[in-house]
This record gives C-alpha cells, structure tokens and sequence, in this order.
C-alpha cells in the first residue's frame, strides 16, 4: 500500500514538473538566444534570405562567401520554392526579419521604410556600375539597394529544329506563331513560355512599343497592340503548339535539353547547362517584334542586395553587404560566372569577364544592350501580379484582352493612387 | 466551534489542525495548481496563436494596413466594401462553394463505400484498414505534388497522358488549362486519396457499434439482405457519424488551400477563399486590412454555414435526434 501511494506520488510529481516545464518552455523561448542577430554579446550576428537559385554551387558559394567574412557570423536562409516574395515580406514584418536580403528595386520597400538608404555605400564606386541599375535602384534621390547580377531573358531555340522546319528564328510575333505551328510534332512543342505563361508579358508589351508605366506613373501598358498580342499567344495557346504544364519551370532549361520543346524563353543564366546538353545547336533571339512601332525586347532581371532598415544590426549589416557586393570584387566574379552566366552590373567586372566575350554570351550581352528593359521601381508586385491575372485571363482561359486590361487598371490605379496619391 | 470542511462533514476544533484536514486542503489546491498547470500551457498557446490573432485581425481590418501589421490610419469599413465588391473574393467563394458541393458528398459516400467494403472482410481487414489510413500521414503539399509533377503531369511522359495515349488520345494539359476544367479531377482526387482513409476510419467504429441483433430481427421480419437493410438499419444508425463527418468535411473544404495553391499557382481560376486572402495579404499586395477583413467576412461565413448546417442535420441533439 505504501509502496503505491509512494507510486503515485512520484508519478504525480512526474507529470506536474512535466506540465510546468511545458508552461516554462515557451517563456524560457521568449529569452533565449536563438541564434539571430541581437542574440550574441557582440551583436554581430546576422542573417541573410536568397531565393534558390536553379544552378548547382550557387548555396554552397554563397555560404562561402559568408563563412569567409569576420567582422559577423552570417547565417544563410536559402529559400526553396516559388514563393520566396510571401515568406520575405512576412518575415519582414517580424522580429525575425533577415538583417539583409535580396530582391528587386520596388518602391513600396523604400515606402514602408522596409530597407535601409545604401547611398553612401555605392556613392564611391557609382561611377563603376551599370548607370541603368543606379537608375532602378534610385528612389527619391537615394539608393537604396545593390545589383548583383544582371539576367538578361530571351529565347533560346535548337538550331537543327528550324532548320528541318525550314525557318528562321523569328523576328516578329506572326512569325513566332507560325514557326510554333510548325515546330510542333506529337513529340517535341513549338514554344514554352513557362507553365503560366506570365514571364513573356511585360516583353510583350515592351515589343509592341508601349510600357508598364509612363514616367509620370501612369497607365501605359493598355493598348490596342498589347490586346492584340495577347490574341496572337492565345492562338498559339488554343492551336496546341504551347509546351503547358512541365515539370520545370521556363527558369530551368530541361524542356529545351530534353527535347520537349524547340523554342523556350529563358535566361542567361541556363546558358552554360544548355551548351553542354546542345553543344552549337542552340540560338538565341530576343522577345520578337509586335507592332509597327515596337521593336524586339529582352528582359533585363537580375537580384539585389538590400538592408532591412529594422535590423537590429544596421551599421554590421551595412558593413557586410559593402565588404561583398562593393569591394570583393572576386567573389563578385565567381557569383556571375561560375555557376550560371549572370551579366556583373559592376562595368570593370563585365569588361574583363572573358567568358562574356565570344559566343553564345556575346550574343547574350549583345542583345542585353541593345534590347533591355531594366526594372522599373514603381511596377511594384501587386501590378505584377495583376498583369500576370491578365495573361491568365486572355490566354489561357479565352477571355476578352480588353476586358482583362480593364479588370487589371482597376488594381493598377489603387495601387498607383496609395502610392503617389 | 464546528469547522465545515469542503466535504461538509463537521469536524471537531480539536480534529481541525489533523494531517486529514490539511491533506484534504491540499488536495483542493493541489487539484486546482494540477488543473491550471495542465491547462495553462495550452490555454496560452490558444490565446497566443489562436485568440490575440483574430482579435488582431479584427482590429487590422478597420485600418489602411499597407506593408505594416501596426497601422495608424482608421479607415472604417473600407477594407469591408473593398473586398465585398472584388471580383476575385467574391468568385473565390463561389469556387468554394462549387468544390464544397461536390468533395462534401463524394467523400462522404466514398469513406463509407471504403468502411462497408473493409468491414465486410473475414481476413487482412487490419491491412487494407491500413492501406487505406496511411494517405492521411501524407502532406498535402507533398501530395499535391505527385499529382502534379508525377501522374497529372502535362507532358507526354506524365503517367495519365501515357495511359490515354495508349487509347490514341492526345496529351492533356490537366491543369494549365481551364477549358474543359480537368483541374477539378487532378483537385478532387488529391483530396479524396488523402482524406477518405480517415473517415473511412470514423464509419468504421460507427458499423461496428450497430447491435447484430437489429440486422437479426430485420431478417425475421422479411428484410433482405443488401440495399433494404443498408437503407432501413445501416445508414440511419449512422446518422450522428454522417453528421459529424459531414461538418467536419465541410470545415476541411472551407480550409482548403495547400493542393489549390500548389497545383494552380498564377491562375484567376480555382481559387478558394483562403488563397485569394493569401494573395490579398501576403507576398503580392501586402495589404494585411484588406486580407483581415476578408478573413472576418469569410469566419462569420463559416460559423452561420456550420450553425445552418448543425441545425439541419440535428447535430448535438443526441438520442433524440435519432
């Protein structure tokens, strides 16, 4: 008998020091160093968010990149899957923000004081960087984040493949329809424009010579010629001569190495993976002409480095991206050239980037320079997101441009109006 | 002096200051201390994820809330008309009512077709009991993406496209286009593969608490065995199971998010309430009011369909019910 009270006491004191540890833990969480910036004694503790990239080094070289830095301990949050804009803007919004992450120049960034001002940073090396990038990434006279790849996209084609077909690579958008037509087999797809289709709109517009945006930030994507390009993909679309639903995405160049398609959009970056699959049968050309007053367009992508203007450790953030983005300039190298072929926004870094020089990259450049449409701070993500509605509207379900045009202004214009009244 | 104790047995003063007494004191504290330290965890982590959210929620949805979750700008019911008169919402609840429509019923009938089809088994009923619970430990992300990438897969070597095109038909693009709607198939089944093995699970208990002696008496009375006995025994003695089976698909299917997020990214199409709020709020147009007030319009939704729903189907009336 004793012996089972003696039992149940000591299970009973179990299972109370077992719940008022479980009611500690949480409070003891709220005090303990988690290892993020702020934690350490030094406060030199931080964290950096990247996006997956496709080509294979690329985590491993930015880790070393971090690993390689003293004046902090870096921690890399390598972000796999499609939506690394929602988990960077909630996490922004959290004590847990990354001290510096990358993405694109946007002005709601800069709006919501979300990044911090990087002028002083570049202002010594300003001179040295692609004037077009200091442009997208100057807001209200300031500078607020660093290019660090320039990602030219274009179409990359199998030479073997128009040349059986008897064509030429495209030069305006009829033709780019015909020569999916007649690409197609029960085998290999005419063209992929990615599962939704959505990385070929702002070339679409840009080809028929019209813009996201005017200057003063006003509508200027609406037009007769970008409803009627629509109509042209949606033929493309209906007639069945779109590669639709790959298991890669247009980022990745497998639908072109793997004989899916012979026509895919794509960027730079894919380049030395698709050379080493295709060897010379490939080819690139720029988004091809729409209208009369268009002409070919290539979209210049590319990523940014920014400071989150929260951080806890803003000066040591600051420090960082200066010491990896501004003056090591070999790391700088090995990020554009190692791993996929990016463009160095950094003019020294493009000049003397051999690999760049001759070729299939040449071309690329070729084609960056002379057909290029750089980031526009002011498209921000929700007009983004409202144009890529429009493709879904029009091309894939059928529906009517202007209609779909419509429906996009109304979002464009909140949008515009919450941010410049 | 007598002493009343909690009991209500009067003690003596003289028995007052007892090692009983004091036990039975500590036994009222200690119980208490036992029932907030077993308690209290949870309660705090339910205020802390569940209540102070939708409060905060609450209050973000009066308020121009743009790239921030701290406003200071009051806007009233702004946010309210703005998302009650946005297309895209208003469509995300018809697709959700669309989708509630058809897997609520199917999965109902499904499960239950699964239970009878298991507990009719003489032998390896634990087994396929198993094969057919085991989807459930699956994600749905994870799933999602073997229909996608795998079996539903667009290209020619997708594993539906090899079979159709064994009969000469020609590759599908199952879910990038929307005319004819394939996409509900690939949705539907996903949901189905991993749901019906856990309410086949719940019809299961429910079968096997019916008495044999009511399918006894049915056959004295003339009652054959199949469809009459399913009809007039089986299914009403199920009744609270489909109640509860009912109520809770209907709650998964306003919940639904992971398959139609992953398998329909960058569509205007298929876009239940949940992932038109996840892009209302998250990652495109950050506006966390507007997204707050379509969270509240969509909980007040749910509560009057399950309220509506309960009512219908006498869910909680118990016996009486029956």
């Amino acid at each position: 008998m004793s012996a089972m009270s003696s039992s149940n006491w000591d299970r009973r004191s179990v299972l109370r020091a077992a719940a008022g540890l479980a009611a500690l833990g949480p409070l003891a969480a709220c005090g303990s160093n988690n290892g993020r910036s702020g934690g350490g004694s030094s406060g030199k503790n931080l964290t950096q968010y990247f996006h997956a990239y496709g080509e294979a080094g690329t985590e491993q070289a930015i880790k070393k990149y971090a690993k390689a830095y003293d004046k902090a301990n870096v921690t890399t949050q390598w972000i796999t899957g499609s939506n690394f804009e929602s988990k960077l803007f909630s996490a922004l919004l959290t004590d847990n923000a990354p001290d510096v992450f990358e993405f694109h120049p946007q002005i709601q960034l800069v709006e919501s004081g979300q990044v911090a001002d990087l002028t002083d940073l570049i202002a010594p090396v300003k001179d040295d960087f692609n004037q077009a990038d200091i442009a997208s990434h100057t807001i209200d006279g300031k500078i607020w984040g660093i290019r660090m790849i320039d990602d030219p996209q274009f179409f990359f084609y199998r030479k073997s493949l128009l040349a059986d077909a008897g064509i030429e690579p495209p030069a305006t958008l009829d033709e780019l329809v015909e020569a999916a037509a007649k690409l197609t087999t029960d085998k290999v797809k005419g063209v992929f424009l990615g599962n939704s289709i959505t990385p070929v709109m702002n070339p679409l517009i840009w080809s028929t010579g019209a813009n996201t945006l005017t200057d003063d930030n006003k509508i200027a994507y609406h037009t007769d010629e970008v409803a009627a390009g629509l109509k042209q993909l949606r033929t493309m679309f209906k007639d069945g001569h779109l590669l639709l639903d790959a298991p890669a995405d247009w980022w990745d160049p497998s639908a072109l190495t793997q004989g899916l398609v012979a026509i895919q959009w794509c960027g730079m970056w894919a380049m030395p993976v698709i050379q080493q699959a295709l060897g010379d049968d490939v080819g690139i050309f720029p988004f091809p002409q729409s209208a009369d007053a268009g002409k070919p367009a290539v979209t210049n992508g590319g990523w940014s480095m920014f400071v989150n203007a929260k951080s806890k450790n803003i000066d040591a953030a600051k420090e960082y991206v200066k010491w990896l983005w501004i003056d090591q300039k070999e790391y700088q190298e090995d990020w554009a050239l190692s791993y996929g072929f990016h463009i160095p926004p950094r003019a020294s870094l493009a000049a003397s980037a051999t690999k760049l020089k001759s070729g299939l990259p040449a071309e690329g450049v070729k084609l960056f320079d002379e057909y290029g449409h750089f980031d526009n701070p002011a498209w921000t993500q929700a007009m983004i997101v409202a144009l890529e509605g429009v493709v879904a509207d029009t091309v894939r379900k059928g529906g009517d441009p202007q209609a779909a045009l419509d429906k996009a202004d109304k979002t464009v214009e909140r949008e515009l109006k919450k941010l410049f009244g | 002096m007598s002493t009343t104790t909690t009991s209500g047995v009067a003690q003596s003063p003289a028995a007052a200051g007892t090692p009983t007494k004091v036990r039975k004191r500590r036994g009222v504290r200690g119980r208490t201390l036992s029932f907030w330290l077993f308690t209290g965890p949870f309660l705090i982590g339910l205020a802390v994820f569940v209540y102070i959210p939708i409060g905060w929620s609450a209050y973000l949805s009066f308020f121009e809330a743009r790239y921030t979750v701290t406003p200071s700008t009051f806007v009233g019911f702004d946010n309210y008309s703005y998302m009650l008169t946005n297309d895209k919402f208003t469509e995300s609840l018809v697709t959700f009512t669309v989708f509630a429509a058809f897997i609520v019923p199917v999965t109902w009938a499904f499960s239950l077709g699964l239970a009878l089809l298991v507990n009719r088994l003489r032998f390896m009923r634990a087994f396929f009991r198993s094969v057919f619970f085991l989807p459930t430990a699956v994600s749905f992300v994870a799933a999602s993406l073997i229909w996608k990438m795998s079996i539903f897969s667009g290209v020619r070597f997708g594993l539906m496209n090899t079979v159709i095109g064994w009969f000469g038909v020609e590759n599908i693009a199952w879910l990038a286009n929307p005319n004819p709607p394939w996409y509900w198939l690939v949705i539907v089944t996903v949901r189905l593969w991993l749901q019906a093995g856990f309410y086949m699970i719940l019809f299961l208990a429910a079968l096997q608490n019916i008495p044999p002696e009511l399918y006894e008496a049915a056959a004295i009375d003339g009652a054959k065995r199949g469809w009459q006995t399913f009809r007039h025994i089986t299914l009403p003695q199920l009744r609270a199971t489909s109640t509860a089976v009912i109520l809770l698909l209907l709650v998964a299917a306003f919940q639904a998010f992971d398959e139609f997020f992953n398998l329909l990214a960058k569509t205007t199409w298929g876009r239940p309430p949940l992932v038109e709020l996840y892009y209302t709020a998250l990652g495109e147009s950050q506006d966390y009011g507007a997204g707050s007030a379509g969270a509240m319009i969509l909980t007040l939704l749910i509560c009057v369909v399950t309220l509506a729903q309960g009512r219908f189907m006498g869910f909680g009336k118990g016996e009486e019910a029956k």
